[in-house]
């Protein structure tokens, strides 16, 4: 058995850690946190000179034609520095769209772009409150263009080019859903930056008025495209989870060595060591869980849909348990906006909820679950 | 990444899956399926002879004990070879549970500070299931403060003189041979004064009382010790070592990789997918999928853990330490699995007897046993202190009975 990822894939992973470690220090990440830029520029470019944008992307597409381990890796490394970027919605959303269900000159197109760190993706799917479902997708398609809004949108108001989920279909099934793909810069498209609890992360609105669009897949596929790509996002979102966990437990053990009180530093007070053990336990789960997630989404296995929601659900927990626990170790300072305890926590309830809450992914893993059993 | 085995695994399992089939006691095997949470009974025979005629077959065909050397009744296997041997022993692994203490501590521990004549004259009988073993470490006034214990061992010529109780003790009843820590000098700080020995659970002076439990269940034993003579020769490591020598004996207890945990979540899931209430299946309500969901996580993130572990062992590295978690998650998991079954149930929850329970009253006895889990082998509160200490790095607690001589420190709370 051989569950562990390559000396090479660790050798990326080392790779990327020093890297983001001196472009992505805790300050660069609050030139975004205060509103100075929507997103950290210079970081973008760099992580293209890299080869990081485009590592799943074949050779023939402008990528670095690696896989989807080596994604995996650098994931987590973009989670634990926090990273001010479009990384998750271009990456593994628009990007792992294209590759699905993009035609060779979609791929051509976009994909060297998103390798070269010259466009910006996103996909844009929810329109209101609720978790990812067909019924809730009211955008119009109708001759080549598309009316209505969607929001949130992860990145919108930066994105060059979307993946959008429209309604072409009114029998009440799946296959009233096909995906289109626009790009945001050609017109018929208003985009409005909405703040929420992360604002390393962007959000917006994007409202659609008759905006030009071609279909990406077949018509009526969008949800089993959506779903497959909700999958594979999810596994590479659950890696960065982990990134943030471990940089949490991390934030909460040095400053639990550091700080004294009572005369003695407050590691060695039970009540503190618990805090930190059980943290440790949760991103302990939750990095198994993504390794599962890993080799069922490099390996295009058919465990795949189970082993995401898995994971998941497992990272979020895991980031929203180790996150808070930061905080409550630092204790006062924990909540100054100087200390960086509350970039992890925003980060960590905001990722939580981005590829549909908690609920929605546990209610998945169930039905999922069922499925293979009665199989 | 991948779960397949090496070329030489493939074939050590082969030959392992060969020996199995043509030898295991197969009527056994659908009893042994069905037992899935706490000990092992069998309809109609003891577990320990059943047991003890597997172990013996084993030992003949040089399958028990691998990872041990030859000349002790092993097999000088790897620890992955062992990993995969318990794999494929599966549900007869079960029937090994008596010689579980004497393979993974008691037998390491005699190999580590035994002399020579010892270990050829006691390993393979051990081995072979001949011999049991138990350990006699915890006491009333030392559990997880072991190093507090106060039997007490004096010398006295060429021998040693043993006075004092010991608890908790598995198997003492059925057990052959014993290894035993004492207190052989009360005046110096507790961990200086203590001396390791073994001895025959049939001497002079031992006395073996079954623990009526909480649960209802007898699995445990007091051992009180009358004057027992104990050999020096018996004696393991040096005088007043006996501290150190223990540190071997729990950390093969800790080395346990493989044998995996019961965590309740399999029992759940199959309950909930067939449990009618008036509102449906339990399955379909969203606050039991929410529940469900996250036992699932921490079961699945358990053997995937365990994957890692065993990864690490197949390309011959030292495991990481995050096998730690195990008995942590699933002892906790067991008790709150436990107590939502039986809420779905209503009042009826409560009830045991066999025309009423659920489920053939797994989930009640799981609630009644539970508890032990969370306890035993280390509590929650020493695991955690472990993680926070061995793998976080974080202090030692502030000991104040550390330089303390044993016989100064207070025995009395208030």
């Amino acid at each position: 058995m051989n569950f562990d990822f390559s000396d090479e894939q660790k050798q990326m992973r080392d790779e990327a850690r020093k890297f983001l470690a001196e472009k992505c220090p805790p300050k660069a990440v609050r030139e975004v946190l205060d509103g100075k830029a929507p997103y950290d520029k210079a970081l973008w470019k760099g992580l293209a000179e890299m080869g990081f944008l485009g590592v799943a992307i074949p050779e023939a597409f402008g990528g670095a034609g690696a896989g989807h381990l080596e994604l995996c890796v650098i994931a987590e490394e973009m989670g634990r520095a926090n990273a001010p970027v479009p990384f998750s919605s271009t990456v593994y959303l628009a990007a792992e769209a294209l590759l699905l269900a993009g035609s060779d000159a979609q791929k051509q197109k976009w994909l060297p772009k998103i390798a070269s760190g010259e466009a910006i993706g996103t996909l844009a799917l929810f329109e209101s409150k609720g978790n990812p479902s067909p019924k809730a997708i009211k955008l119009q398609a109708s001759g080549g263009t598309l009316s209505g809004v969607k929001k949130p949108v992860p990145d919108g108001a930066i994105a060059d080019f979307a993946v959008v989920a429209a309604r072409t279909g009114s029998t009440g099934r799946d296959s009233d859903i096909s995906l289109f793909l626009v790009d945001l810069k050609a017109g018929g498209i208003e985009a409005k930056s909405l703040t929420n609890v992360d604002p390393t992360r962007g959000q917006a609105e994007l409202t659609f008025k008759n905006a030009k669009a071609e279909p990406l897949g077949a018509a009526g596929d969008g949800w089993s495209i959506l779903t497959r790509v909700l999958d594979r996002a999810a596994v590479l979102l659950a890696f960065e989870q982990v990134g943030g966990s471990d940089r949490a437990l991390e934030m909460g053990r040095d400053y639990a060595l550091d700080r004294i009180a009572f005369g003695r530093p407050i590691g060695s007070f039970q009540a503190v060591k618990h805090i930190l053990a059980d943290m440790y336990v949760s991103a302990t789960l939750a990095r198994s869980n993504c390794y599962y997630g890993a080799w069922a989404l490099s390996t295009n296995a058919s465990e795949l849909p189970e082993a995401a929601a898995a994971a998941r659900i497992s990272a979020t927990q895991a980031f929203q348990h180790c996150s808070k626990n930061n905080i409550q170790v630092h204790g006062g300072m924990g909540f100054t906006w100087e200390f960086d305890c509350h970039m992890y926590y925003r980060r960590a309830n905001a990722t939580a909820l981005t590829l549909g809450s908690l609920s929605y992914w546990e209610d998945q893993l169930i039905d999922r679950m069922r499925k293979k059993n009665a199989a | 990444m991948n779960f397949d085995d090496t070329p030489q695994e493939a074939e050590f399992r082969a030959t392992a899956r060969k020996w199995i089939d043509a030898n295991a006691p197969k009527q056994y095997e659908a009893e042994l399926s069905k037992s899935s949470l706490g000990r092992i009974r069998l309809e109609k025979e003891e577990i320990v002879d059943v047991g003890k005629a597997w172990q013996k077959k084993k030992a003949e065909g040089g399958w028990a004990c691998l990872h041990w050397p030859k000349e002790y009744g092993g097999r000088g296997a790897t620890p992955i070879e062992k990993v995969i041997w318990q794999q494929e022993e599966g549900v007869y692994g079960k029937l090994t549970q008596p010689f579980q203490i004497g393979e993974g501590m008691c037998g390491p521990t005699v190999m580590a500070f035994g002399s020579e004549e010892h270990k050829r004259h006691y390993l393979p009988k051990l081995a072979s299931g001949e011999h049991i073993w138990c350990q006699l470490f915890s006491e009333p006034a030392g559990g997880s403060d072991v190093a507090g214990l106060r039997t007490r061992a004096e010398k006295k010529g060429d021998d040693w003189v043993v006075n004092g109780q010991k608890i908790w003790t598995s198997g003492a009843h059925y057990s052959d041979y014993g290894l035993l820590i004492t207190r052989t000098d009360p005046n110096v700080p507790k961990h200086k004064g203590l001396t390791m020995f073994f001895l025959d659970m049939k001497s002079k002076g031992v006395e073996v009382r079954p623990i009526k439990q909480a649960n209802g269940m007898q699995e445990f034993n007091e051992v009180y010790f009358t004057d027992v003579v104990v050999p020096d020769h018996q004696r393991l490591g040096a005088v007043g070592d006996g501290w150190n020598v223990s540190l071997t004996t729990l950390m093969n207890e800790r080395m346990s990789i493989g044998s995996r945990l019961a965590t309740g979540f399999p029992e759940m899931f199959e309950f909930c997918s067939n449990l009618m209430t008036d509102d449906g299946l339990a399955i379909d309500d969203p606050a039991t999928r929410s529940k469900l969901a996250s036992w699932a996580v921490k079961a699945s993130g358990l053997k995937y853990t365990s994957y890692r572990a065993i990864s690490s062992l197949s390309k011959g590295e030292r495991p990481g330490p995050e096998n730690s978690i195990g008995k942590l998650v699933s002892g906790s998991m067991l008790q709150d699995i436990a107590t939502y079954a039986m809420d779905l149930q209503g009042a009826a929850g409560a009830l045991t007897g066999a025309a009423e329970q659920e489920a053939s009253g797994q989930f009640q006895q799981m609630l009644l046993s539970s508890p032990s889990m969370r306890i035993a082998g280390g509590t929650d509160e020493i695991l955690r202190n472990i993680i926070a200490e061995r793998v976080l790095g974080l202090p030692g607690d502030i000991r104040v009975d550390k330089d303390v001589p044993f016989n100064k420190i207070p025995t009395k709370g208030r």
